[in-house]
């Protein structure tokens, strides 16, 4: 079989397809059928990826080598392994719904709104798919313009506030992060993420390092304290941008710990991780609580996504601890339940924002006291956001399930005190989930609005249909999954085990 | 002393641009009234024939010639090239920036070409003479330039505080040559480099020089703290002429420091580099902080200019050839960014409409969603955001920086520039999410707007692939 490079043309045919609609215009709607195809296309694209890769090893797979700048030796590197490949089916996944969402919803400057969806898709791959440091840096800062845009043009009427919050933000960080990576590129004369994997430092190096990349990606996840522009950013944006952001553009955060923070500077996360553990579960316990009062369901929602990611790092910062107590399952238990957290948020998350998007097209409104009653209108978007809000609160079955218990599973070997905490989650997520739920949808018939809404169309039913039942795999037989990072998070949690001290330092 | 016959060859280029110039003058004087337009068509011509000529002249080894007076080596001769090519752009806008304001004077061709001479005589200048030769005679044709609107009381306000703050700085310069003289017996930049390295300890007097030409440079660079001409100036100025002013001579400032500094003053690089970098930190400072208060676009590009200039200085701060290469990059990607900035400002307005304010820019993506992406693509460029080019200008830089061993200058450097893109994102927040109030009409033509979009596709495909131009850069120095 001839091989085609497939992560190019998945990072491309976005991009390309997102001029292809600009230059279509907004006249006769066919913007928004180019974008759908373009997507599906993608969609496609990527499940050769997925049929194509070797479940038993860590190498990179798929990998594409050029020179990008001779001068100084940066490369066009591409390559996936078992924590990215998960991630670019979720975002190739995930667009295909979001330009359906878009769908009749957009009505303003659509084909802007789909191009944009298009060149978020193709600089999220991008970076996923990025094997060298400063390539990953263009398309994780290139994917800020889109975003920028989308939240700043059709969001709320806090728009524009939100969106510069953002934008600043998460620049603010990450151009620390550009800092480190000169560093590194310093000490290895390399800009390859797997090079800089072997490179040894110092502690204080890497101490100095790890912080720089701590921001930039503490950022993204959201964690706690540096959480606040999520909310309002997720407020703010459109259904579609929501979606994009909580489904994939904070698992860049996450990945970014698997893929730099753990391999390159292991020491320092070592000496660190009780400030990680802590932060996580100040992001579990606390903002579970702040998500209890918010009024908004965005807003509950956004907090939520910044409670449920903070088991993802939870997962992730554990590996140490259980390294010492010379528990290898334990840590690799913890870095997949992180990862299938990530992905299981990506669906709950995702579709949470849509179904709160599905409301607020009908009655433009996301404040929880408009609503009640709505399961009498609309019975099959009730039984719909039923399943979405108990994944939320971790129900078994779902997919949220899997990567909470893993998590609570490994800190238990870890700590009990971690464990507990941690545990809380199962009851704060029931709280602020449902009780949500319970406002809404049960009770009577809250006013005129809500007697008038009408249920689900066909669109809608596929989205939200298609979103149910990734939540119910994923969450019955998470299998595939976990065999698929295996290998790869075994070799991970092998290499972060070793300390990189160099002889003398 | 015999008299040898210098070697012509290497100054070609300029002798062609100094005749060329005299003719467009002749030509103006004669056909001027009836055919305004061939006067912009020549110019146009000796522009590119003398780009053409650059290019084939180029040396493949540093020359100097006119008993040891003028340099022709890669670095001019790159400099020539893009400085050549950005004023030939500027003409472009500056013709239909004139013809919509009936201000089209061929007086104006005549001295941006006389500019550009100086500029590339500064640019290849091996002793101080030749040096402050083509400063003046590029200095004088600017402040001409920038009174051109004898009209409007702005430009002549901001033409006078350019004339004195501009002698001041060229008094400043020769106070510091006249030291260097003194010290060296020399005027040739070589000998007074040798000088350094033969001496072995370092006058006291020589670093006095070293002060005083610094901040004549600084001046003309437009660094902080002798920065305050700037806004002013960009603003006052007609817009295409600060179009001008604030492209071109930056690549030629950045020559003459090179000369001045690496050329000439090599022995006390200790002493300028810690000079440099208060003047690049208070630049990158000043210029992004100062630039969040501002209401209209020139004024705000001229402190983004400043801020730029402090970044343009970190590479020479890093003290090695491949940092030279950096800085050198970036002033020529900064010269395409602020052309395309400003050319932007030219192309939007029209006659009695400067749309210079930034509330002009509201609402852009209703009245054009092309100009309003190209717009997007110059701010976020200015920015240092990726995928454009800016982002490599600012990461060469930092990364020379970060090679000399100064993180924490480039982390002081980062954290200004996140400062900076507020400032940038305002601009693309007017275009693109505010609504317009007033709907006036595009009137550019379509040569103006293929040419700011092959500027800004410019910017855009550089960013994707900055290498030859950053190869090139690293070739010309060596």
């Amino acid at each position: 079989m001839p091989e085609l490079p497939l992560l190019s043309l998945l990072i491309w045919l976005p991009i390309a397809g997102a001029c292809w609609v600009l230059i279509a215009g907004e006249r006769g709607g066919a913007a928004r059928s180019i974008a759908f195809a373009v997507a599906l296309v993608t969609l496609l694209v990527s499940i050769p990826l997925y049929t194509g890769f070797e479940t038993d090893t860590h190498e990179m797979q798929f990998e594409e080598y050029a020179t990008w700048i001779d001068a100084y030796r940066i490369h066009y590197h591409l390559g996936v392994d078992g924590i990215s490949l998960p991630l670019i089916l979720l975002t190739t996944f995930t667009t295909v719904l979001v330009v359906l969402a878009g769908w009749d919803v957009i009505t303003r400057r659509q084909a802007q709104y789909m191009a944009a969806l298009l060149f978020q898709e193709g600089f999220m791959i991008g970076a996923f798919a990025s094997l060298d440091s400063i390539l990953f840096y263009v398309f994780w800062e290139a994917q800020l313009i889109p975003m920028f845009i989308i939240i700043g043009v059709w969001g709320g009427p806090r728009r524009i506030y939100a969106t510069i919050k953002f934008f600043l933000y998460t620049f603010l960080g990450s151009v620390l992060m550009l800092v480190a990576l000169l560093y590194l590129y310093r000490e290895a004369g390399s800009f390859a993420i797997l090079d800089l994997h072997h490179l040894r430092l110092g502690l204080t190096p890497q101490i100095l390092v790890f912080i720089a990349f701590l921001l930039a990606f503490a950022v993204k996840v959201p964690m706690w304290p540096v959480h606040t522009w999520l909310p309002d950013a997720h407020v703010e944006a459109p259904t579609g941008g929501s979606v994009i952001l909580a489904a994939i553009m904070l698992k860049l955060g996450g990945y970014g710990f698997l893929r730099f923070s753990l391999p390159i500077a292991p020491d320092a996360s070592s000496e660190l991780d009780w400030l990680l553990i802590a932060l996580s579960l100040i992001a579990v316990v606390y903002i579970g609580f702040v998500a209890i009062v918010q009024p908004d369901m965005k807003k509950l929602i956004a907090y939520s996504s910044v409670a449920h990611m903070g088991f993802a790092t939870l997962g992730f910062f554990l590996v140490f601890r259980l390294l010492d107590a010379g528990d290898v399952q334990g840590a690799m238990l913890g870095v997949q339940g992180g990862m299938i957290q990530m992905i299981s948020h990506g669906f709950i998350s995702g579709a949470l924002f849509l179904c709160v998007g599905v409301m607020y097209d009908r009655l433009h409104s996301r404040e929880i006291g408009d609503y009640g009653g709505v399961v009498n209108t609309m019975p099959v978007f009730a039984a719909f956001m039923m399943l979405f809000a108990l994944a939320n609160s971790g129900l078994p079955g779902t997919s949220g399930f899997v990567g909470e218990f893993l998590v609570i599973l490994s800190s238990f070997k870890a700590n009990f005190w971690i464990a507990f905490l941690a545990a809380t989650t199962l009851v704060l997520g029931a709280a602020y989930s449902l009780w949500m739920y319970k406002r809404v949808i049960y009770g009577p018939v809250a006013n005129e609005g809500v007697a008038s809404l009408s249920d689900l169309n066909r669109r809608e039913f596929a989205i939200l249909g298609a979103l149910a039942i990734a939540v119910l795999v994923f969450g019955i037989w998470p299998a595939p999954l976990l065999d698929l990072m295996e290998p790869t998070v075994r070799h991970l949690v092998e290499h972060v085990g070793q300390s990189k001290l160099g002889p003398g330092l | 002393m015999p008299f040898v016959t210098p070697e012509f060859l290497p100054a070609l280029p300029e002798i062609l641009l100094a005749v060329m110039a005299c003719l467009v003058l002749l030509v103006d004087l004669y056909f001027g009234r009836r055919h305004p337009s061939w006067v912009f068509l020549l110019a146009q011509a000796s522009l590119v024939l003398c780009a053409l000529l650059c290019i084939a002249l180029y040396p493949e080894e540093p020359t100097t010639t006119f008993n040891g007076t003028f340099r022709s080596d890669g670095m001019s001769a790159v400099l020539k090239v893009f400085m050549i090519l950005v004023t030939y752009f500027v003409l472009f806008y500056s013709k239909f920036y004139l013809d919509v304001r009936d201000l089209f004077k061929g007086e104006y061709f005549v001295l941006s070409l006389f500019a550009v001479l100086g500029m590339m005589i500064l640019v290849s200048a091996a002793s101080l003479l030749t040096l402050y030769l083509g400063l003046e005679l590029m200095a004088l044709c600017l402040y001409a330039l920038v009174a051109l609107n004898r009209e409007s009381s702005m430009a002549s306000e901001a033409a006078m505080k350019y004339f004195v703050l501009g002698a001041l700085a060229s008094g400043t310069l020769l106070y510091g040559m006249s030291l260097l003289y003194g010290v060296t017996g020399s005027l040739e930049l070589d000998r007074i480099r040798e000088y350094q390295s033969v001496g072995g300890e370092i006058d006291i007097i020589l670093v006095l020089g070293l002060v005083f030409i610094v901040v004549g440079v600084a001046f003309k660079l437009g660094a902080a703290p002798f920065h305050m001409w700037v806004p002013d100036v960009y603003e006052g100025a007609p817009t295409s002429v600060t179009l001008f002013v604030g492209t071109a001579p930056k690549i030629a400032a950045f020559g003459m420091l090179m000369r001045l500094l690496v050329d000439g003053l090599a022995g006390v690089q200790g002493d300028w580099i810690e000079m440099l970098t208060i003047l690049s930190v208070l630049s990158m400072a000043v210029g992004n902080i100062i630039a969040i208060a501002q209401t209209n676009l020139k004024r705000m590009l001229a402190y983004s200019t400043i801020a730029h200039v402090g970044f343009l200085l970190l590479g020479i701060i890093a003290g090695t050839r491949a940092g030279y290469a950096a800085s050198m990059f970036y002033v020529i990607v900064y010269a395409l960014m602020g052309l395309g900035a400003f050319g932007m400002i030219i192309v939007l307005g029209s006659k009695g409409f400067e749309s210079d304010r930034l509330d002009d820019f509201r609402g852009l993506n209703e009245r054009s969603p092309w100009l309003a992406f190209l717009v997007l693509v110059l701010m976020l460029s200015m920015a240092g955001v990726p995928p454009f080019v800016g982002f490599w200008a600012k990461w060469s830089v930092l990364r020379e920086v970060v090679a000399a061993d100064q993180v924490w200058l480039a982390t002081v450097a980062v954290v200004l520039a996140v400062i900076g893109l507020f400032y940038y994102l305002r601009v693309v927040r007017l275009v693109y999410f505010e609504e317009g109030q007033e709907a006036a009409p595009l009137v550019c033509g379509t040569d103006v707007k293929v040419m700011i979009s092959t500027n800004a596709l410019a910017i855009l495909a550089l960013g994707v692939y900055p290498s030859a131009l950053l190869a090139l850069c690293v070739t010309a120095l060596g």
